[in-house]
């Protein structure tokens, strides 16, 4: 088997764990300063999975891309501690209150400049919008088949790739050729954990704009050990229309937001008496919920 | 938070002490591997960094892996297939995750494939593992057995041995005990013998009690010198278990520490490498090793303790009785307070201890590179003189606290506690054999009696005493009466002039000490971090009773009670 080229696409969200009061602005839209960050859940899935292809054909190569404000640069480095070969940022101001449409635009143009690969894995969706649109999307966009919902790699030769699919109703076994995107389900194996000699090895990672803090100790490390630079793409960089990127790109717009709070349903409490136990099984059997 | 590193800010708080910065500072040769290797610390807050994060891989696997596995673990133990050890599924993935993430050989040098991590942060991850399952934390902890060939072994059996840790995530043992030799290793009679032909060394023999003795790598312990029957016969040996030589005859059926293999090892022919030269293996290495596992055992009792302290917290916060959460009953939260106070105390010294080790290491470690000045070999005398007596000490009080901390905390948990359901079961029956293996509590007793008879403990006690800022706090009054009956009654039971007597009481002196000792290091960091105050007043009170009641009775006791003592009444045995 020959080795592959993998991109691992993957976004900082918002801790949704820990949402504070002041976690949205008047406008709608998510206040980032104010809340913790974390590496998207489904991405760390799509992170294992290009990991594992990584273990199991010797040679392959991951690529880990990210968009978003200098913080992602976080994802970049946490993409090394586990073990990728290469980490990209895609960063510039002007991308900012991207909607799907224009993210996925955003990395695709990233892609494209990226130019030769062979599998894109991404999570399923992101936590803080829950659309699972961007993978697709960018399928679409690049004319490459998509997968979706993708729970385990069962094999692969030089043209295609086998994977099984969760979904709702059970799994799915199905084959495409490469290239091909694919987005990774929550029920696939958790993402392996941080190896020691790389986190000590990356930690002083750091992309062009974060070393502006002038640290003269780093500045000399980045000279003598050019891994540890990320490189930063701009709209430049990656060639975007800005009439596509960013809020200007973006059709979306959020109309209102408001907040539900969800209330339990009306309850029955029950004991164990046959008579009562007997009535059940005839509600939910009248009301479909089974039978 | 998921993270038995950080839901325990005490470890942040060890790894800042004043002394680590020379320990750093040493370990990393002033810093000069980073000019080597990429993944070393540029300077001394890098290092500490670096530890926090890996610390915090190792926290991160204990809670979301080793704690999850250790009921199934404990439940389904290791077999013998085709004479070979198959461990639990659990501990095969236990270990399997701590290697991926590059976490064996944590304290060998870089060049080994080793993080080249001091003992503080490695004794650190020790309890952590400890926590999360004690039965595992043997197999894993037997990676000391790599420190022992890097300080004795040849550069070539380094290269040899050394990197296989890492890289491959080979396990070690330690192959000592043997069926008439278990406290008493002077006794061991596996056969040496040197083969001319073959130009190799030659085990037979068995071998009994032998923790993971199916290991990759084992160091055995054996008599090359035929005809002698003592220490000074004994010489160290390298096993490689790819040489396919040793039967693995049975394995012990446990109270606890199930998932750890208990192994009874039948040496055939097995070809070996010796370490270091003949002749040194028990009075050399085996005693750097097994003080190695001294600690070790010191840093599982608290990971243990810890354990059990949390277990009974959950419980009693969440069980309601007499319409109020049990947490709220005197005789229950007099206990969980108590258990925290001394878990608190314990890992004051564990840590006071490993930083102890530690400066000694690292000296021996300079030593091969430069010789030391005079000021330095000062130093790295007085820091080995209280490794010496220190090891034993936190070897003795934590394993022992342990047990009664896990006893507490079933107490708590009721009946419940005395079923299968929770996890103290499992914890409670783990920590019984803290207090027996690498030297029982009585052995601790007799190696760190030393430390009272020569004034090592005292010495030191006064040197904690000047370091408190507030002379005139009354806690600082209450140490120092304690100091005061502790050495009154040390001279007493020296007077007496009987060696017996003065074994007799050495568990009981040793721990007024060890009071005393921690006592003091609970002040000294409430001077840096608020947090301790509270530990520091209660603890001292505690101890300040129990060293009362020691001293009683010691100055009570005449040597005709010891002759008393002495004829055990063994009728019940003559029916």
């Amino acid at each position: 088997m020959r080795p592959l080229k993998i991109i691992v696409l993957a976004k900082q969200v918002p801790d949704t764990r820990h949402v504070g009061p002041d976690a949205m602005k008047p406008d709608g839209t998510v206040n980032r300063g104010k809340l913790s960050t974390v590496f998207n859940p489904d991405d760390l899935h799509a992170l294992e999975l290009a990991l594992n292809i990584k273990d199991r054909i010797p040679g392959t190569k991951v690529t880990i891309l990210t968009m978003g404000p200098q913080k992602a640069a976080d994802i970049i480095r946490e993409g090394y501690y586990r073990g990728v070969d290469d980490g990209i940022m895609i960063s510039d101001r002007r991308f900012g209150g991207a909607d799907t449409l224009a993210t996925s635009y955003t990395i695709v143009q990233g892609i494209k400049k990226i130019a030769d690969y062979d599998l894109i894995v991404g999570g399923r969706q992101a936590i803080d919008g829950d659309t699972a649109q961007v993978g697709p999307q960018c399928a679409d966009k690049l004319n490459i088949p998509q997968v979706t919902y993708v729970e385990e790699i069962l094999d692969f030769n030089d043209t295609q790739i086998i994977a099984r699919r969760r979904l709702s109703k059970g799994v799915e076994t199905v084959s495409s050729p490469f290239p091909c995107l694919m987005t990774v389900h929550g029920s696939s194996p958790e993402c392996r954990s941080r190896i020691a000699k790389n986190v000590m090895r990356y930690k002083y990672a750091r992309t062009k704009t974060e070393m502006r803090k002038g640290d003269p100790v780093l500045e000399k490390l980045h000279k003598k050990r050019p891994h540890l630079v990320i490189p930063e793409w701009s709209v430049e960089d990656i060639d975007a229309d800005i009439n596509k990127i960013g809020l200007a790109g973006s059709p979306t717009k959020v109309k209102s937001v408001s907040s539900i709070v969800l209330t339990a349903n009306e309850s029955k409490v029950l004991t164990d008496s046959d008579s009562d136990i007997e009535g059940m099984i005839k509600e939910l059997i009248k009301h479909h919920t089974i039978g | 938070m998921d993270n038995f590193f950080t839901d325990t800010p005490d470890f942040k708080f060890h790894l800042k002490d004043p002394i680590v910065q020379k320990i750093v500072k040493l370990k990393e040769n002033d810093f000069k591997e980073s000019e080597e290797f990429d993944f070393a610390p540029l300077n001394h807050d890098d290092a500490i960094d670096t530890y926090e994060k890996i610390l915090e891989i190792v926290g991160d696997i204990c809670s979301k892996i080793i704690a999850k596995n250790a009921e199934s673990v404990d439940l389904e133990g290791p077999h013998i297939e085709n004479n070979e050890v198959i461990y639990a599924k659990g501990t095969t993935a236990d270990y399997k995750a701590l290697h991926d993430a590059g976490l064996i050989g944590m304290s060998l040098p870089r060049k080994y494939g080793g993080l080249n991590f001091p003992l503080l942060p490695y004794v650190m991850a020790a309890e952590m593992v400890a926590r999360a399952d004690a039965g595992f934390a043997n197999i894993w902890g037997l990676q000391d057995c790599a420190e022992t060939i890097y300080e004795f072994g040849s550069e070539e059996q380094r290269k040899k041995y050394l990197p296989r840790f890492n890289r491959d995530g080979a396990t070690a043992a330690m192959v000592l005990t043997e069926p008439d030799a278990g406290s008493d290793l002077q006794a061991v009679k596996l056969k040496a013998v040197f083969d001319e032909e073959k130009n190799t060394w030659i085990l037979n023999g068995v071998k009994r009690f032998i923790t993971n003795g199916d290991a990759d790598i084992s160091l055995v312990l054996a008599r090359s010198e035929e005809g002698t029957l003592d220490a000074r016969g004994l010489s160290m040996f390298i096993y490689d278990r790819n040489d396919h030589a040793v039967e693995v005859r049975h394995l012990e059926k446990k109270l606890g520490i199930k998932g750890s293999p208990t192994c009874e090892l039948v040496f055939k022919d097995a070809p070996a490498e010796l370490v270091g030269k003949e002749r040194f293996g028990l009075i050399k290495y085996v005693m750097a090793l097994m003080n190695s596992a001294r600690l070790g055992v010191g840093a599982q009792s608290v990971g243990i303790a810890d354990a059990a302290y949390r277990e009974a917290l959950k419980y009693a916060e969440d069980r309601a009785q007499f319409g109020k959460e049990i947490v709220n009953f005197p005789a229950v939260y007099e206990m969980l307070t108590n258990m925290k106070i001394r878990i608190d105390a314990l890992r004051s010294l564990l840590y006071e201890t490993t930083r102890f080790v530690d400066i000694t290491k690292v000296y021996e470690e300079v030593k091969n590179i430069r010789s030391l000045e005079k000021e330095e070999r000062m130093e790295m005398k007085h820091y080995a003189r209280l490794a010496n007596v220190f090891t034993p000490l936190i070897k003795l009080t934590a394993s022992e606290a342990c047990n009664r901390i896990a006893y507490d905390s079933l107490q708590i948990h009721g009946g419940t506690g005395f079923m299968k359901d929770f996890p103290i079961e499992r914890i409670y029956r783990d920590a019984r054999i803290t207090s027996i293996y690498e030297g029982t509590s009585q052995l601790q007793a007799v190696a760190a009696i030393k430390g009272v008879t020569t004034g090592v403990f005292l010495e030191q006690i006064k040197k904690y005493d000047a370091e408190i800022l507030d002379k005139n706090c009354e806690i600082r009054t209450k140490l120092h009466k304690m100091t005061e009956e502790y050495g009154t009654i040390v001279q007493r039971v020296i007077d007496m002039d009987s060696t017996e007597l003065i074994d007799f009481h050495s568990t009981r002196l040793v721990e007024m000490a060890g009071n005393i000792i921690m006592g003091y290091l609970l002040v000294i960091n409430s001077q840096r971090d608020e947090s301790f105050t509270k530990s520091a007043r209660l603890y001292v009170n505690l101890v300040r009773s129990e060293n009362r009641e020691r001293f009683d009775y010691m100055a009570n006791f005449r040597l005709e009670n010891l002759e008393m003592y002495k004829e055990v009444d063994t009728t019940v045995l003559e029916h």
